[in-house]
């Protein structure tokens, strides 16, 4: 399925975010994080099946426009807002891998009504010293490469470390990298401990917060303040490393897809919370 | 032609394998390397030299600011430009200067620079550095991504301090002072003449243009590589319509001078090998940080002059390349007077700043470098721009060959 595009402005044309979106369902958005190169992902293409996904991309990104006029994570989370609001969305399914995760938790911090349920993949935006998150705005590729998969010989690594032969799309790949990394690092920079812990009590959305059993970049020591923070949240872990998203997809959609569809208000905090159960194996993935 | 005396004050006791053994020689090398008993030597050599540097001619003395690293151990130039007020009379202090950005708030330059002009008869050139990745988002934690915007904004907040003559509120974005009053005011009127150093990106010598600031090029890689930058820059005077006067631009050259040429090789290799391969041993992702470089200077290709591409070539280089490719210019004054004549006039330069303490270059090495230098070199570079105004000159400094 093609996802179809569009451009909203919101702020009088000072920010515009390119969205694309395809499915039919219940609305679910899904925000994207610093090394998703591609904007519509195969989660995406599978969580369509049953969803209206909408992906909006981060200004700055691939044809969204006018990240200079957000100051901060806070600015961010109400362009999200009002990014919502101009696409009717008033209560809906957010999701969102790192750094869209935590612009998704964000988000349903300072406008809880507007987040009905609340999906974090290895969200970002606390800080334990000690337990650094790894800094993968600067790492280079070789190292990168290292910490992002738990596979990296899998499709998925494979393909995403794949760039284009031809001179010009390559320079243009690595230009739109650069870029991507550096819009998005400007709300984080240098230490993405940003006031989130302070606003989590304010999120309440039901909230599913998932991990991959081998995340190398961001210990799940994270996971485990997320859920203590947001009053109605569960931790579930997967098998898979932190581009969880794109290396375990089948087994993302699937608790995704269980947690959005079902009515019912999860009360398995407690058990999850501790993470002591082995993870949900789905794979093969793809 | 004005001649300046540069002087990084680099840390010269890195182990041999240092490149091999640690990443980074700026942001996280390990301070088990720092022994603070031979850095009191070092700094008091280091004035010694900049000091000797008047002696023999130089019109100016330059130094800059670099932070977390053993490529230079002056997180301060105002405290060594300070001390240099007091033991020098005439050159020009040139600090080469205050990275803006760092500044909180940013009137701390204003007043410092001021300080040292006060304090020097009016000899000080202020300068104004973006700063690198390394010092400016890793070292001191600024945001890439408003970098630049923040820059400009001090620099507009420091202007008008030097300038306005009333208590004014300054609203910006990034620094909100109620009453900004400077005091001391610098003695220059009105105000002390800016340098810019840059690193080759275009907004940098558009805004050095329409300012009417002197653009410094500080570059390791020589004049032969130097070349397309200043040609970038002067292009771009033309298209603004700005004239071509050569005291518009700076630019740093590492010189060694002997006797003879196989002299100098004998004498500075190691010291220059030492530099290049310890002191811009910099990690491929502190060179720069995503955002460092705006979207229109990346899309430009302009490379970084560190990081892996650039450690690449450096790993395999030997003396001959040094002086092939001329990132040093080196050998007898014949030779050196030669080589800086072309890069002078090749590059349209009328401050020439020299790298004379190059990398663990000890002093008494230092001082020969600059005493035939001063005697045999410099001489001969003075009147290369005959017909031109330096009107980006302290005017309490010394003027050309006047002073000595």
């Amino acid at each position: 399925m093609k996802p179809s595009e569009r451009t909203i402005a919101i702020r009088a044309g000072a920010v515009k975010f390119r969205v694309l979106s395809a499915g039919r369902g219940p609305a679910l958005v899904y925000l994207h994080s610093f090394h998703d190169r591609s904007s519509w992902p195969p989660l995406l293409e599978r969580l369509a099946e049953r969803f209206t996904v909408h992906a909006p991309l981060h200004p700055g990104v691939r044809g969204s426009d006018g990240v200079e006029h957000l100051d901060d994570v806070v600015d961010l989370g109400l362009a999200y807002d009002e990014l919502l609001g101009a696409l009717r969305l008033d209560s809906t399914l957010v999701a969102g891998h790192f750094f869209g995760a935590m612009v998704a938790a964000e988000l349903a911090a300072l406008c809880p009504g507007r987040v009905r349920k609340l999906c974090l993949i290895s969200p970002l935006g606390l800080w334990i010293d000690g337990k650094p998150v790894a800094d993968v705005i600067v790492l280079p590729s070789a190292q990168l490469d290292a910490l992002l998969w738990s596979d990296p010989e899998s499709e998925a690594a494979r393909s995403w470390r794949t760039w284009p032969l031809d001179e010009e799309e390559n320079v243009a790949a690595q230009i739109e990298q650069t870029q991507r990394l550096a819009v998005m690092g400007k709300f984080v920079w240098p230490i993405p401990d940003k006031g989130l812990k302070k606003r989590l009590h304010r999120v309440t959305a039901p909230t599913l917060v998932l991990w991959g059993d081998d995340d190398r970049v961001n210990p799940d020591a994270y996971g485990q303040e997320f859920i203590h923070r947001i009053r109605r949240a569960r931790f579930e872990r997967l098998v898979g490393g932190h581009m969880l998203h794109l290396e375990s997809m089948r087994a993302v959609a699937a608790a995704m897809t269980e947690f959005f569809a079902s009515t019912r208000v999860s009360t398995a905090r407690s058990r999850a919370s501790r993470g002591t159960g082995s993870p949900r194996r789905t794979r093969p993935s793809g | 032609m004005k001649i300046c005396f540069f002087h990084l004050m680099p840390y010269r006791f890195l182990p041999a394998s240092f490149e091999n053994e640690y990443r980074s020689v700026w942001v996280d090398p390990p301070v088990s390397l720092y022994d603070a008993r031979r850095t009191h030597g070092l700094y008091n050599e280091f004035l010694d030299e900049l000091e000797h540097a008047e002696r023999c001619g130089f019109d100016g003395l330059c130094v800059n600011e670099h932070h977390q690293n053993a490529y230079g151990l002056m997180p301060s130039p105002n405290l060594m430009a300070a001390a240099l007020t007091r033991r020098t009379s005439s050159a020009a202090i040139i600090v080469l200067g205050n990275s803006l950005a760092l500044y909180n708030p940013p009137v701390r330059v204003a007043e410092e620079f001021a300080m040292l002009d006060v304090m020097s008869g009016g000899r000080l050139v202020a300068g104004f550095p973006v700063g690198t990745s390394m010092d400016t988002n890793f070292g001191y934690g600024v945001n890439p991504a408003t970098l630049r915007d923040r820059y400009y904004e001090a620099h507009d907040l420091v202007m008008q301090a030097w300038t306005r003559p009333e208590v004014f509120a300054f609203n910006g974005k990034y620094t909100q002072l109620r009453y900004v009053n400077l005091w001391p005011r610098p003695l220059q009127t009105p105000h002390p003449p800016v340098w810019i150093p840059g690193g080759g990106s275009l907004e940098t010598w558009e805004w050095t243009a329409r300012r009417d600031y002197v653009y410094c090029y500080l570059s390791y890689f020589g004049y032969k590589r130097g070349k397309a930058t200043m040609d970038g820059f002067w292009h771009t005077l033309g298209e603004l319509g700005v004239d071509d006067n050569p005291y518009r631009a700076g630019f740093l050259q590492l010189v060694c001078v002997a006797p003879t040429d196989e002299e100098a090789e004998r004498d500075y290799a190691e010291h220059v090998h030492y530099f290049y391969q310890k002191c811009l041993h910099v990690w491929e992702g502190f060179a720069e940080a995503p955002g460092y470089r705006t979207l229109r200077t990346l899309k430009a290709g302009v490379r970084a002059q560190i990081g892996d591409a650039a450690r690449k070539i450096r790993q395999s280089l030997h003396w001959g390349q040094y002086l092939d490719q001329g990132y040093v210019i080196a050998g007898s004054p014949a030779t050196v007077r030669e080589q800086l004549t072309d890069c002078i006039r090749n590059l349209r330069i009328g401050h020439l700043m020299v790298l004379l303490q190059i990398g663990s270059m000890p002093k008494e090495l230092t001082i020969q470098n600059t005493e035939l230098f001063g005697k045999e070199v410099l001489p001969h570079l003075r009147d290369l721009w005959p017909g031109y105004t330096d009107r980006w000159w302290p005017s309490g400094a010394g003027n050309g060959s006047a002073h000595r």
